[in-house]
């Protein structure tokens, strides 16, 4: 609770700073939203280490526990970064306003309440103002047509799924009695409920709504011109912290909620997962332009993890394919946060005052232009392939694991295979960058917030990837699943 | 420091590797300088090893172990688990020789981002040092699939007019068994888990040695097949070698000659380690075995038969390398002793002849810039030491006594025999045809006159060219006249896979027959 009235203030605080600060110092804006992102972080500290069992609140519509808190971390993180790299970039596009960072916080607050929210009246509000807030963001630039294009095609699209999605969650409603997902479990649980087609209808716009915002095929329409046309810095946010929100919420109301109604989704999950690989990586191979192939490379890892979800719904709970295939979604999305942002931060970086800087051409001769760059964006490159021993393995471990252990090595086959169409095209970003001559071969001249961010970045896709143990630990934490005996004395 | 001494020699390359990063890249000389001294000091930092193996070679079991199973992610169950046997140790001083030879031999060849390529060469020796060590399957596979990202960066920066496409048909394909691989490292890893009481999970090899055999076979053999194709994929086995003439021809020198010398052994490494240990009921099963030799015996004569038909001499070489890793499976898949241990030999002497012949093929090359055979012409007129060099190390390749060549083949050859005559008859003619090509190539390459003036002003070879081929000469000598140490070596580890694979065997099958020891005489009486 008090992260996201934190969070707020700041956000309005933003607002009227803003109207006082002359042009040359609206880095100012900055520095409130990152310092509010700070000490929002430090109010979830607070939170985790003072009430351990978490705290419900607001009439039994919230519920901070772990796995919010876990969440609430991840899409500060996001946010963090997304301030450092926005500084500079928002300069050159000439439209550094308040507004910006104060969207930003107040999307933050919008996924806290989709992480840690257990009514769906909570849930929808959450979705709602994280949704319209990233609407603005991407049509932020004004002057630019493909930004205009994108904010009305991903407003129109997610307009109409989340009224889908509201259809969905009211007839939840009318089922139980109730908007507690709590009492929406045990109604759907009634023997009578099993086979009612009202409840198969609601389960089917739920999801709906939550695959739009997760970007999964067939749904997955919005997403690339949403990315390719939003500034780089928001793409990059919201290919992280947008996500996980989405995977937050549909992990909330598909198995804290509707878990009884697994055997009738989890067919559908599998089917959408099989699109998505096949839609995402095939119409990757042929991008040019590196923010549409990101968002394409975004649609296929959320393929992956809709097949970890797969594993964990066709197995017993506490069976190794279940916890693997939770504990699996929950940390891909953590080495994905880093990896992502990275990757958009140098995409970032070389936005100048007279080239866009987002086709792959654009990126020839990094290695001359920004050396240090182009060696990181070759590690977030790998990291998102799933080389190891960057950070990106361990997701993809956790993935296929969990599809081992719960006997469908069928789709495990496949999922490997699909992950060599993704190293196809991550290479070709990196051909590009290391192995092509430059256009011009003046150094690219990079500010220090975004130095900071690929730096925070590249050291967390290597740290994770080297010495996964304390990020492990805390995701079994965050789940509350306990380390088995026999593991923990191994432990010196 | 003897129990840590494998830790230094893994990670002596990448602090290399990380000491010439702060070496401003203007300052060419440097860069070289620094680069080789580590080279040079990983492969002296590994020679104490020789020593302190010879005295323990007969014992059982890994040796120099370091780290426990799980210390290292104990959550999953990996483990920083290092240890080494006869064949990773043989392997091994292979690769560190061959990392320093190749490194000296790039001094001239590489102008351009020399930094870089240093800098990359050395992880890349880490990675492959890596491999042959970890005792842990997921540090195994984190080597494994490492050690591929310098190599594409190899080919690809380096490499010659065609390099964007060879490398990442090598990166790819390579990638595509890797992964396969993995789901079979997965599988093995939770079988273990579901077999064993307490439930324990790990990656540690030597326990999922104890757990593989209870794999029912219908499992066992698509695990068999998942491995297959990740190590058929690097040996390479015909037909998933349609890589290895792109990724070769295209690389720079001393990246062929890592290519061909190191990478190629890890797929028959883990043939030895893994596929055969794992799973010797299906190794054993006649049928999956004649498919693994019928496929070795393609590639023996199919590689053969390509390389007397090229043109271009580094083609010619890489597809002579699909002919003598042929061989290598023929020994692996004959499944005794002798086929196993002259396999094992025949992979050190691969390293060594082949590494030398992209070195040979590299000395040209750097002259004229033009690697057809049709624009040389007695060379030996020009380059007399050189020619003489060339002669020696053809002979080796081509497996003529005295040298080391021979050495293996004939042990290979024994085994398939005793295995199956017809085996060893189908196998026979490689040697023929691969004197055939060597010698044909010699002929229109050395012998005669100088036909093309753009030949008459070559220089001969500088003495830091000689440098990189006296080691191997000295090693072809060395394992043709007196191979007994070698053997020796690879004793234990070949007959305890040999005996695995007898326990456990399938149906009954000559090969079963077979405990015969390895070829060296030892006093029977343990010292």
């Amino acid at each position: 609770m008090m992260p996201m009235v934190e969070l707020t203030i700041f956000a309005l605080g933003i607002l009227l700073i803003d109207l006082m600060v002359p042009r040359e110092w609206k880095w100012i804006n900055a520095v409130g939203a990152f310092v509010g992102v700070l000490f929002a972080a430090f109010c979830v500290w607070r939170i985790q280490s003072t009430l351990p069992r978490g705290a419900v609140g607001f009439y039994n519509s919230l519920w901070v526990d772990r796995f919010a808190i876990y969440f609430w971390y991840l899409f500060l993180a996001g946010a963090a970064i997304a301030i450092l790299m926005s500084v500079r970039y928002l300069d050159v596009e000439d439209e550094h306003h308040g507004e910006y960072y104060a969207l930003l916080l107040l999307s933050v607050v919008g996924m806290m309440c989709m992480a840690a929210g257990i009514d769906i009246v909570l849930l929808f509000i959450g979705l709602e103002l994280m949704a319209i807030s990233t609407y603005v963001l991407v049509g932020f630039l004004r002057r630019d047509r493909r930004s205009n294009e994108a904010a009305l095609k991903y407003m129109l699209l997610g307009a109409f799924s989340s009224g889908i999605f509201a259809y969905g969650l009211s007839l939840f409603y009318g089922l139980s009695g109730g908007t507690n997902l709590v009492v929406i479990a045990r109604a759907v649980s009634a023997p009578q409920n099993l086979h009612n087609p009202v409840v198969v209808i609601a389960l089917l716009t739920t999801m709906t709504g939550l695959l739009f915002k997760i970007a999964a095929v067939p749904f997955h329409q919005w997403a690339p011109d949403a990315y390719e046309g939003a500034p780089t810095s928001i793409t990059g946010f919201m290919s992280v912290a947008v996500k996980a929100a989405a995977w937050a919420l549909l992990l909330r109301i598909l198995v804290f909620g509707l878990w009884p109604l697994r055997s009738v989704y989890t067919p559908v999950i599998v089917v959408v997962a099989i699109a998505t690989m096949t839609g995402a990586n095939f119409a990757a191979l042929t991008q040019t332009n590196t923010k549409r192939l990101l968002a394409y490379s975004s649609i296929a890892h959320v393929g992956y993890m809709l097949l970890a979800f797969v594993a964990m719904g066709t197995s017993l709970p506490g069976s190794p394919g279940y916890v693997d295939g939770i504990k699996g979604i929950l940390i891909y999305l953590l080495v994905y946060t880093f990896m992502n942002l990275g990757a958009f931060a140098v995409i970032t970086s070389l936005r100048q005052r007279n080239v866009i800087g987002d086709e792959i051409d654009d990126m020839a001769g990094l290695y001359r232009r920004a050396p240090v760059e182009a060696v990181l964006m070759l590690l977030f490159l790998l990291s998102l392939a799933g080389i190891p021993p960057a950070a990106g393995f361990l997701g993809k471990y956790y993935i296929f694991l969990s599809l081992i252990e719960s006997g469908h090595y069928g789709l495990a086959s496949l999922g490997v295979l699909y992950s060599l169409f993704g190293l196809y095209y991550y290479l070709k970003i990196a051909n590009a960058m290391l192995m092509r001559a430059p256009m011009e071969p003046e150094r690219l001249p990079v500010s220090l917030g975004m130095r900071c961010a690929v730096g925070v970045t590249a050291l967390a896709t290597i740290v994770i990837g080297v010495y996964p143990e304390p990020f492990i630990r805390g995701v079994n934490w965050s789940l509350g699943i306990v380390q088995s005996p026999h593991v923990a004395a191994m432990v010196r | 420091m003897q129990s840590h001494i494998l830790s230094i020699i893994l990670f002596t390359p990448l602090v290399g590797a990380l000491v010439l990063l702060f070496v401003p890249k203007e300052n060419k000389d440097a860069i070289r300088w620094i680069a080789n001294i580590f080279a040079l000091g990983g492969f002296l930092i590994s020679l104490p090893l020789v020593p302190m193996f010879w005295a323990q070679r007969f014992e059982p079991g890994f040796k120099f172990l370091e780290g426990t199973p799980n210390n290292w992610i104990p959550s999953i169950g990996a483990g920083y688990n290092l240890g080494i046997d006869g064949i990773s140790f043989l392997l091994i001083m292979l690769t560190t020789l061959l990392g320093w030879i190749s490194i000296l031999s790039s001094w001239t060849a590489i102008e351009i981002r020399v930094k870089e390529y240093y800098v990359w060469f050395l992880v890349l020796q880490t990675g492959m040092l890596g491999v042959f060590m970890a005792l842990d399957f997921f540090l195994f596979f984190v080597f494994w699939e490492a050690m591929l990202v310098p190599m594409y960066l190899l080919i690809g920066i380096w490499g010659g007019p065609r390099k964007l496409y060879a490398a990442i048909k090598f990166f790819l394909y390579t990638l595509f068994g890797s992964v396969l691989m993995l789901l079979g490292i997965l599988f093995l890893y939770f079988h273990h888990h579901t077999v064993t009481n307490p439930q324990v999970f790990t990656f540690s090899i030597p326990e999922l040695y104890k757990t593989a055999s209870m794999i029912p076979f219908h499992y066992a053999i698509w695990l068999f097949v998942a491995f297959f194709i990740g190590f058929a994929i690097k040996v390479p086995m015909f037909p998933f070698h349609t890589w290895l003439p792109d990724a070769h021809v295209e690389a720079p020198t001393a990246g062929s000659v890592i290519l061909a010398g190191v990478l190629l052994k890890m797929g028959t490494y883990g043939f030895v380690r893994f596929s055969l240990p794992f799973f010797p009921a299906v190794v054993s099963h006649p049928k999956v075995q004649s498919w693994m030799i019928g496929i070795s015996l393609v590639g023996i004569i199919y590689g053969a038969l390509v390389s007397l038909m090229q043109k271009d001499m580094k083609k010619l070489v890489a597809y002579s390398s699909v002919s003598h890793l042929g061989f290598c499976t023929l020994g692996i898949f004959a499944l005794n002793s002798m086929g196993l241990s002259g396999s094992v030999l025949q992979q050190i002497n691969h390293g060594i002849s082949t590494g030398a012949l992209f070195l040979i093929v590299g000395i040209l090359y750097e002259r004229r810039h033009t690697r057809e055979i049709a624009e040389y012409g007695g060379i030996s007129n020009v380059m007399p030491v050189y020619a003489t060099i060339t002669m020696i190390m053809f002979l080796s390749s081509m497996g003529l006594p005295l040298l080391n060549g021979f050495v293996g083949e004939f042990t290979i050859l024994q085994g398939a025999f005793t295995a199956n005559w017809r085996w060893a008859a189908w196998a026979a003619p490689g040697v023929v045809l691969a004197a055939a090509y060597l010698l044909w190539l010699y002929q229109r390459v050395f012998f005669g006159t100088v036909t093309n003036p753009k030949n008459e002003k070559l220089h001969d070879l500088t003495p830091r060219e000689i440098l990189t081929f006296v080691p191997l000469i000295i090693m072809a000598l060395w394992i043709g006249l007196y191979p007994k140490p070698f053997f020796q070596i690879l004793e234990q580890p070949v007959n305890q896979i040999v005996q695995t694979i007898h326990d456990n065997s399938n149906a009954s099958s000559p090969v079963n027959a077979q405990a015969a020891p390895a070829p060296s005489p030892r006093p029977k009486a343990s010292n």
